[in-house]
Parts: C-alpha cells; sequence; structure tokens
C-alpha cells in the first residue's frame, strides 16, 4: 500500500502529471512480474536444465572430445585442434555416408510423400474397414526397428521369402543379392524404410485432411469442380502445412538413420549403405577412436541443425504466421 | 570365445547378472589387499551362453567352495555390446574386478586407461609357466592380462561334401585348393562360405597371405612398429585378389554374418550347404549351436591354412589368438590374480576344453582333455609351428585392427586394392 500512496503523491506534485496517462502502479505490476517470473523458474527451470544437461552439455562435449586425439582410454590430452574435422570432411567414406542421407532423404521426397498423400487421400473416405486399414498402414511404425531389421533379414534372405515369392510370380529374373550387391542395397534399405515410416506419414496427413472442413469440398462439389480438381486446388494447399511438417521430420530422419542399416548391414557392403551416424559409431565405438567419433558427430549436428534452422526460417515460418487461414481467405 | 557369437538371441541372458556362490556373504570389493574380510569379485565376461557360461559359473563355484571368503558376481555380457561396455566401465570410476579380455594391441589400448593391473609384481609365477602364450599378453613388460586358452585358425571343412565333389584328402597348397574349388563348383555346393558381413572373418584370409608371404621377422616388426608398409603385405593382397577371382565363396557373402543364424557361414557349413570355412578353432562350438542335427559333427575335419608356392614365408607358421581375463587396479589382491591362476590349473583348463570347448588350453597339462581328432590336429600343427602370429586386427592397436578389417572387406566386394589395405593400416596408424 506504501507504494500506492507514493505513486498517487508523485503524480499530483506536478501540472504535467495532470495530463500525462496515469502513472503505472508499479506495486500492483511487480507483483504478477514476480509470480510470472516464479513460474516460469518452476515450470521451465526442470526441462531447462534437463535440455541444457543431456542436449547442449553433451554437444559441448563432443566439440571439445573432437579436438583431441583421443581412444576413450586415458586423458584426454592429445590436442590436435581441427585436425579430426578435418580429416573426416576430407574422408571420401564420410562423403559417401553423407551421400548415401541425401539420397534417403531425396527418395523419401519422392516416393514416400506422393505414397503418403495418396493413401491418406484414400483413408480419408468414408469406406468399409477403413479403420482396419489404418491400423494396417500403421502397424509397421509401432514395430520397434531392431525387430524390423530382423524381420527383412529374413525376408531378404538369399533363396528367402521375398526371391520365392518373386520367382512364384513369374519374376524370378528379377531376383537381386539384396542385401549383399553394394549397387542396390542403399535401395532395398530405403524399401524397408518406407515401409516402416509411410505409416507415421499416413496418420500425420490423415489428421492434416480430417481438419480440413467438409463444407469446402462440398461447395466445391456445388461449384462444379471434378474431384481431381478439389483435390489439386483445395485439399492440397490446405494441407500443406502438414506436409512441409512431414517433409520437416522426413529430412531430419533421413540424417539420422542408423538402427535399420546397423543390424541388416552394418553399413556394408564396403560402405556401400553407410550412414552418417554409422560412420560415426564405427569410428567411436567399434575402432575406439572417440575424438574422430566425435569430430564426425559435430559435424552430423551442424548439417542436421543447419537444415533445421533454415527450414524453420524459411519453410514453417509461413505456417506459424497463419498460412491456413490466407489460404482460405 | 574370441569371436564366438553363436548367441544369437541371447541379449536377453546377458542382461541378468548372476550372482553365483554365497550369494548371501557380505562385503564387496573396494581395491587394495583383502585381508580377512570377505570380498565379492565381480566377474564380466562374454560367455553368455552354455556351455561356457555354465563352466565359468561352475568355476566359480569350486573356487568359492576352497575360498569361502572370496564370492562372485558373475556378469554374462553379450559378445558384441562387450567391447563398449568395457570401454565406459574402464573410463568410470568403478570397473568390474575381473574382465574378458582379447590381449594383442585391444589391450594395450586399454592399458593407456591405467584401470588395468599388472599382475607382474604378484606371485606370478604361475603365468611363468604358461611360457610365450603369457609372454604375448604383455604391454611395456607389464602382464595386464593372461589367456585361459589359444585359439588357431585353419580351414574346418565336412569330410562327406568333400568326398562327394571326388576330393579324397585336404588340400596342402594354393594350387590344390583352386582346384578343390573347382571341383566343389562342379558338385553344386559352395566351396567355402565366409561372413563377410562381420568383416573380420575377410581379414583371416589377407592375414594368412601375409603370414605365408613374410618372414616372421618382418611379422614381428610390422607389429611392433603398427605399420604394414612392407613389400610383402602387399604380395598379401595381391594374392588375395587372385584368389578371390576364383570365387571362392557362397552366393550373397558380402552379406553373411559369421556365426548368428542358420544362414551364416558356420551355419552353411553346418548345413552342408557350404563346404568348408576358414575359422578359429572355435568354430565346431558355433556349428553345433546353430545345427539342429548334431550329426555333422563326424563329418568334421580341419586342414593348415594351405602353402602358397614361391611365398618366402614358413608355410609352418600359424595365425591365432587367445581369450583371457585382466584384473582391474581396483580388484582385491591377490583374490584376483589368485583366481586367475585358478583357471590356469590343469583341472579347470581340463573342464574348460571337454566341457566348453574353448579350443586348446593355455596349459599343456590339460591337452589330453582334447577328444576330437581335428582338435588333436591342431594341437600338433602348433607343436610343430616356429611362430604363431596373432590375428593383425588384434595384433594392431583397436583402430588400426579395424581399419585393416574394413580395408580388407573392401577389397573382398571389389572396391579395394592390396595398397589400398596397406594405406588404409598407416593411415589409422598415424591416426595413434
Amino acid at each position: 500500500m506504501t507504494e500506492l500512496r507514493g505513486s498517487a503523491t508523485a503524480a499530483a506534485a506536478t501540472p504535467a502529471a495532470a495530463v500525462a496517462p496515469p502513472a503505472p502502479r508499479t506495486g500492483l505490476r511487480r507483483r504478477p512480474g514476480r509470480r510470472k517470473f516464479i513460474e516460469l523458474v518452476v515450470l521451465l527451470g526442470p526441462a531447462l536444465v534437463l535440455f541444457a544437461g543431456f542436449v547442449l552439455l553433451p554437444i559441448c562435449i563432443a566439440a571439445y572430445y573432437g579436438l583431441f586425439n583421443w581412444s576413450g582410454y586415458g586423458p584426454v590430452s592429445d590436442f590436435t585442434g581441427l585436425h579430426n574435422y578435418r580429416l573426416v570432411i576430407d574422408d571420401p567414406v564420410f562423403r559417401e555416408s553423407l551421400l548415401h542421407n541425401v539420397i534417403i532423404g531425396v527418395l523419401s521426397l519422392v516416393i514416400q510423400l506422393p505414397i503418403s498423400i495418396a493413401i491418406a487421400l484414400l483413408l480419408n473416405r468414408r469406406m468399409r474397414g477403413g479403420s482396419f486399414l489404418r491400423t494396417a498402414v500403421f502397424a509397421p511404425y509401432v514395430v520397434s526397428q531392431a525387430t524390423t531389421a530382423v524381420l527383412w533379414l529374413l525376408l531378404l534372405e538369399p533363396g528367402g521369402f521375398v526371391d520365392q515369392l518373386m520367382k512364384a510370380v513369374g519374376l524370378g529374373g528379377l531376383v537381386q543379392q539384396w542385401l549383399a550387391d553394394p549397387t542396390i542395397v542403399l535401395y532395398t534399405m530405403f524399401v524397408v524404410l518406407t515401409w516402416q515410416f509411410i505409416g507415421f506419414g499416413v496418420i500425420l496427413l490423415l489428421a492434416g485432411l480430417q481438419g480440413i472442413p467438409p463444407e469446402l469440398r462440398e461447395a466445391a462439389g456445388i461449384d462444379g469442380a471434378s474431384a481431381w480438381q478439389t483435390t489439386r486446388r483445395i485439399i492440397l494447399p490446405l494441407l500443406s502445412p502438414t506436409i512441409r511438417i512431414w517433409i520437416f521430420l522426413s529430412m531430419i530422419g533421413s540424417l539420422q538413420v542408423f538402427d535399420l542399416v546397423w543390424i541388416m548391414t552394418l553399413g556394408g557392403p564396403a560402405n556401400a549403405s553407410s550412414t552418417m551416424v554409422t560412420y560415426m559409431i564405427f569410428y567411436g565405438f567399434h575402432s575406439l577412436e572417440f575424438g574422430y567419433g566425435s569430430a564426425a558427430a559435430v559435424i552430423l549436428f551442424i548439417i542436421s541443425f543447419a537444415f533445421a534452422f533454415l527450414y524453420q526460417r524459411f519453410a514453417l515460418r509461413r505456417d506459424t504466421a497463419g498460412a491456413l487461414t490466407r489460404a482460405v481467405r | 570365445m574370441r569371436r564366438t557369437r553363436k548367441c544369437v538371441a541371447v541379449a536377453a541372458a546377458a542382461a541378468a547378472a548372476l550372482t553365483l556362490a554365497a550369494c548371501g556373504s557380505s562385503g564387496s570389493s573396494s581395491g587394495g589387499n583383502t585381508g580377512n574380510s570377505k570380498i565379492t569379485l565381480t566377474w564380466w565376461s562374454n560367455a553368455n551362453a552354455n556351455p561356457l557360461l555354465g563352466v565359468f559359473q561352475s568355476l566359480a563355484k569350486s573356487y568359492h567352495a576352497s575360498h569361502p571368503k572370496v564370492s562372485f558376481t558373475y556378469v554374462p555380457i553379450q559378445n558384441e555390446q562387450y567391447d563398449t561396455k568395457i570401454q565406459v566401465a574402464l573410463q568410470g570410476n568403478n570397473p568390474p574386478d575381473i574382465f574378458f579380455q582379447r590381449g594383442g594391441g585391444f589391450m594395450a589400448t586399454q592399458v593407456k586407461s591405467g584401470k588395468l593391473a599388472n599382475l607382474k609384481p604378484l606371485d606370478s609365477k604361475w603365468i611363468g609357466e604358461l611360457g610365450s602364450l603369457a609372454a604375448a599378453w604383455q604391454v611395456n613388460g607389464g602382464q595386464y592380462g593372461v589367456p585361459y586358452d589359444q585359439h588357431t585358425v585353419g580351414f574346418w571343412y565336412r569330410k562327406d561334401v568333400f568326398a562327394r565333389a571326388g576330393i579324397t584328402s585336404p588340400p596342402t597348397t594354393m594350387p590344390q585348393l583352386e582346384t578343390d574349388i573347382t571341383k566343389l563348383d562342379a558338385a553344386k555346393v559352395a566351396p567355402i562360405a565366409v561372413g563377410s558381413k562381420d568383416q573380420w572373418p575377410d581379414a583371416f584370409y589377407w592375414d594368412y597371405f601375409a603370414v605365408r608371404e613374410c618372414s616372421i621377422a618382418t611379422l614381428k616388426t610390422a607389429v611392433k612398429a603398427v605399420s604394414a608398409n612392407y613389400p610383402c603385405f602387399l604380395k598379401a593382397g595381391s594374392d588375395l585378389t587372385a584368389f578371390m577371382a576364383t570365387n571362392p565363396f557362397q552366393p550373397a557373402f558380402l552379406n553373411t554374418p559369421a556365426q548368428v543364424g542358420a544362414g551364416s557361414s558356420a551355419g552353411l557349413v553346418a548345413d552342408g550347404k557350404a563346404a568348408m570355412e576358414l575359422q578359429g578353432d572355435w568354430d565346431p562350438s558355433v556349428m553345433e549351436a546353430l545345427a539342429p542335427n548334431k550329426k555333422f559333427l563326424s563329418d568334421i575335419g580341419w586342414f593348415p591354412f594351405p602353402a602358397v608356392p614361391g611365398a618366402p614365408g614358413n608355410s609352418q607358421v600359424l595365425l591365432g589368438g587367445g581369450d583371457g581375463n585382466s584384473c582391474s587396479a581396483s580388484a582385491p589382491e591377490p583374490a584376483c590374480a589368485d583366481f586367475l591362476a585358478y583357471l590356469e590349473s590343469a583341472s579347470a583348463q581340463k573342464l574348460l576344453v571337454s566341457t566348453a570347448n574353448v579350443g586348446l588350453p593355455a596349459n599343456p597339462s590339460a591337452s589330453s582333455a582334447l577328444t576330437l581328432p581335428a582338435e588333436q590336429q591342431i594341437l600338433q600343427a602348433g607343436q610343430h609351428t616356429p611362430y604363431i602370429q596373432e590375428y593383425f586386427d588384434l595384433a594392431y592397436p583397436t583402430n588400426v585392427g579395424t581399419a585393416l578389417d574394413a580395408a580388407v572387406a573392401d577389397l573382398f566386394a571389389n572396391k579395394g586394392t592390396p595398397q589400398s589395405i596397406v594405406t588404409a593400416i598407416d593411415q589409422a596408424a598415424a591416426r595413434q
């Protein structure tokens, strides 16, 4: 109360103060401010501590280890500066691994996305068995990657189920050494990745489709738009924020592919299916070159972060600024 | 057990720490001398499947029976997970008291942690009795581990499949082996199975060609200098390239695992789908675990890697290694070292050889427990050899060894050259 009284006294002291807007009631403002601060500390504090401890700190530690030649044993003392980073960037195997990540990302865009949209559009219709089909499409995504890898290892064995099936339907001539041929193993891996992750895309896009008011489709129908025109001109533009989110998640996932590849091929044969993460694991844990592996990890982080940052800045920003409402207008 | 990955789905077993013997005994290891207090030794091993798992548990129980104050917590860890786990443990403050060891450069890399106990200052007369085998497990004059078995790499073959292909006796020279490959091809059976997915089985071939092409002195120098920049190593790569041109391996060998599943190289030989495999002496036990019908064991034979005509190296030199244990520097002594000595006793060694099929015993007095004719054959080969070269991927420091494996795997996939193997080794050595 004393603070309130003090403010009122100050306001009456000068004529200018009489025409000026009422003086801020500092005492009343400060209290909610403090409360807000406490709320922030209580609600954000633990998350921030965890984020700093389990995300920021490890990144800093990895960047630090990357500056040393360190086997994982003994003191971290052999400082080599940016030598490890240079070696990683100059290593043809690392570049090849990065290229594999990019190929997986591009194939995801070109193949997985259209398939996901098509299935989502199909499943968005009212049809008998729709729930079952949705569950069936989503089921592989629920299965752990390790299980998926073992399952497909068995299916793709020489003379295994896939080979027998192809022979049974007259495609025996197309049978390949799916995981042993360096020229096709990456594409085999992509098929398995698609099998596992397409359900996620479909569910995400279905959720997006169900957020589009049915009246729009009905109105377009009344105006004489064909089904294709409705999809092309109305549904897809309204679905684009969801598509952009899918692209973001898919690209980050493509940069981080590991489990399936590691179990199915260990990145081989001859690095033909290696990715940046298998490269990092190989040098870090398998080869016990923790300094070198850490440098690879930091480079992987920078690439992922740069992509995420630029994509947020140029692609996702419009969604947060209300792209949906603009599109409807 | 060096590379016995026979435990296909036993990761679950690895999760369980089995407390052995005197579960209720109090106290735990805290380092230094033990005095009269009760202690518990934590023992990490990659033996997570029977028969070796059971034998180790039984040996721990026996030791406890004669040393009631010492009990064990045995922690079985799946082989592929072991290297990572022990690396983390040795970086931490609480490493296991006893842990599985492979020796060579693998152990030398671990010694850098300062967490391995040097057994030499302790009562180590028993180590001396193991002779040159244990001497190979020294780093800078310190004895940081001791092997409980010794391994030899050679060809395991199916006598019945050889007979079906019209081969009357195993080959002794490379040209003979190549002729046999042609005969086996004609008999519609994969001549040789190899687990290239794991890379290290590929390296056995390069290793053996190097052993045939290099003098013993060069082999020793190369390992000591951590280099392969010698003409004989290049020649080994050329020999391997020429051998690969005979298409000796099964279809899709580049993604075949060595020891996991019926489709592995060991499984293919056990099933009669391949005629032979270049592997360590642990191979029959791996095959046994993979094959539903154990009848094949009577058809299994062994022959050493053939001589390479004109190669200057000694054709009786063998490729091998061993499995053993180390004590951590914080382990209670002399209990830990005493238990390792117990594992080298004739009775323990006989149990390991006869029941766990670990290969050849580290203690020669247990050789009488070898029963399979092939094992006796390996024993004799070992007695006649002037030198056993440790697998290069373990003899070199870990990062150099993995670089070697990867470079040979590239050659197998037609992406490498003899020079690229030498270069990979030297580049990795430079990163040391």
